[in-house]
């Protein structure tokens, strides 16, 4: 049977993690060959690494250490952040990515989807979304959440889906940073739409928060957080103990 | 020294750099000669069944990997490169393989239950028939661990090959093998120790040429 995967994601920028990370034992905190080896051997099923540089010179220091992280560590690999064209998910998967992960860039160009899907496959695109309630719809924002696109969720990930989307990410802006459980409404909703894996972001802000997500949406395929692993407020081994103790199937 | 056959299909950089880091000596190579020298040779690839396999055949590697394995040397195909072992396979119609092992490449959407995704895309547990020895080749694996799949065909009618399977509602071939040529239709490249560890015990087969 299927597991359901855990996913720590990493913000990256000019070559370094950033969003302070606080490990015992891990002597380069900000390094991302550390933590992603740190993770991996922690148990996590996929690592997302997003790259939140602005800087050309940041973009080839990104590159340069996806190489590094690629060649140590044997698990599937998420990248996103500043993809905008083919030739981005190019860059990144001549690297090691397994998975390129487009967001604005999808926004400003829908053609993307497609374009990558049929060059690369479905499995390997994956359709990140940043959703708000507003005026009682779910909303897409784009531009790390600052700006409504007008754009329904909904129908957004509909359409990048029937365009050759594989995965999707819906990250809630209304629970993320919260750490009130993820949104289980929104995600409801996203899973009913489509029938491509579908990965929760945005509001965990302990393990019950993971438990409670698989078991009331037994369609969701993975759980991804950030500072709750970054910051040990949840260790991924402990996580997988509790979820395989309530019933639900996790690789231990 | 194992070579990987580059025949222009797939990313080989997560494949090499698994192969590196377990010690093996590992060339990518799309040169006959070098598939000749090599001591055991890995097919890799993602795609489309048709296409690649037209490039095996336009690009004469597929024949000499087919004359190599038949000699007795160690071959393993991965993911789509599994699938081309098979005899024929019946993605967006009816396609040739190399026919290194009996069994025909089926669409998974038929068989699986409402509610399972295709493709099949995640970790999953290896399950070993209790009808055959283990294979060699999961020597350092545990039955139930897992490995990394995505794929939305997978091999059928080959049941007397079939060295692993995985649940996916029915039991889905994971790996197959015949005599030298062995199949695995999840990543190892991508499936953390437990993937290098299969990768470890493909690398010690002895080469019978």
């Amino acid at each position: 049977m299927i597991t359901k995967r855990i996913i720590p994601c990493l913000d990256v920028k000019d070559g370094r993690v950033v969003k302070g990370v606080n490990f015992l034992g891990l002597h380069d905190v900000s390094s991302p060959v550390s933590l992603a080896k740190y993770y991996s051997d922690s148990g996590a099923d996929e690592l997302v690494f997003y790259d939140i540089t602005a800087s050309a010179e940041g973009r080839a220091l990104f590159t340069d250490i996806l190489v590094e992280v690629a060649s140590t560590i044997f698990i599937p690999l998420t990248v996103g952040g500043g993809i905008n064209t083919v030739e981005d998910f190019d860059r990144v998967l001549k690297c090691g990515a397994d998975k390129v992960s487009v967001n604005s860039g999808a926004i400003r160009d829908p053609s993307l989807i497609a374009a990558a899907a049929k060059k690369y496959g479905d499995q390997c695109v994956v359709l990140s979304v940043d959703a708000k309630r507003v005026a009682g719809q779910y909303r897409v924002f784009a531009k790390g959440g600052r700006e409504d696109t007008g754009l329904d969720a909904i129908e957004w990930i509909k359409r990048g889906v029937q365009s050759g989307a594989g995965e999707i990410v819906l990250n809630s802006i209304d629970t993320d940073g919260v750490k009130g459980g993820f949104d289980l409404d929104m995600l409801a909703a996203v899973c009913d739409a489509v029938q491509v894996p579908v990965i929760a972001s945005g509001g965990a802000g302990g393990i019950d928060d993971f438990v409670r997500l698989f078991q009331a949406l037994p369609k969701v395929d993975a759980g991804l957080a950030a500072s709750i692993f970054h910051f040990g407020e949840v260790s991924i081994p402990n996580l997988k103990q509790a979820l395989h103790a309530q019933g639900i199937n996790v690789r231990l | 020294m194992i070579a990987i056959v580059d025949y222009g299909v797939g990313n080989l950089f997560s494949l090499t750099s698994s192969l590196r880091a377990i010690g093996a000596d590992v060339t990518v190579t799309g040169q006959a000669e070098v598939l000749r020298q090599a001591e055991k040779l890995i097919l890799p690839g993602v795609g489309a069944f048709g296409d690649a396999a037209d490039l095996l055949r336009r690009s004469g590697l597929g024949q000499i990997v087919v004359e190599e394995a038949e000699k007795g040397k160690p071959l393993l195909g991965i993911c789509l490169g599994m699938q081309l072992l098979f005899d024929r396979s019946f993605e967006y119609g009816e396609h040739p393989g190399l026919g290194l092992i009996p069994g025909d490449v089926v669409s998974m959407a038929p068989v699986v239950p409402a509610g399972y995704k295709v493709p099949h895309i995640g970790w999953n547990a290896l399950h070993f028939p209790a009808s055959r020895p283990k294979s060699r080749l999961f020597q350092y694996v545990e039955e139930g661990q897992c490995v990394y799949f995505v794929h939305s065909y997978y091999a059928d009618r080959c049941a007397p090959y079939v060295t692993a399977t995985a649940e996916y509602g029915p039991e889905l071939t994971a790996a197959a093998e015949r005599g030298n040529v062995y199949g695995v239709q999840f990543h190892p490249e991508k499936s953390g120790d437990v993937g290098l560890a299969i990768l470890r015990a493909f690398c010690e087969m002895e080469d019978a040429t």
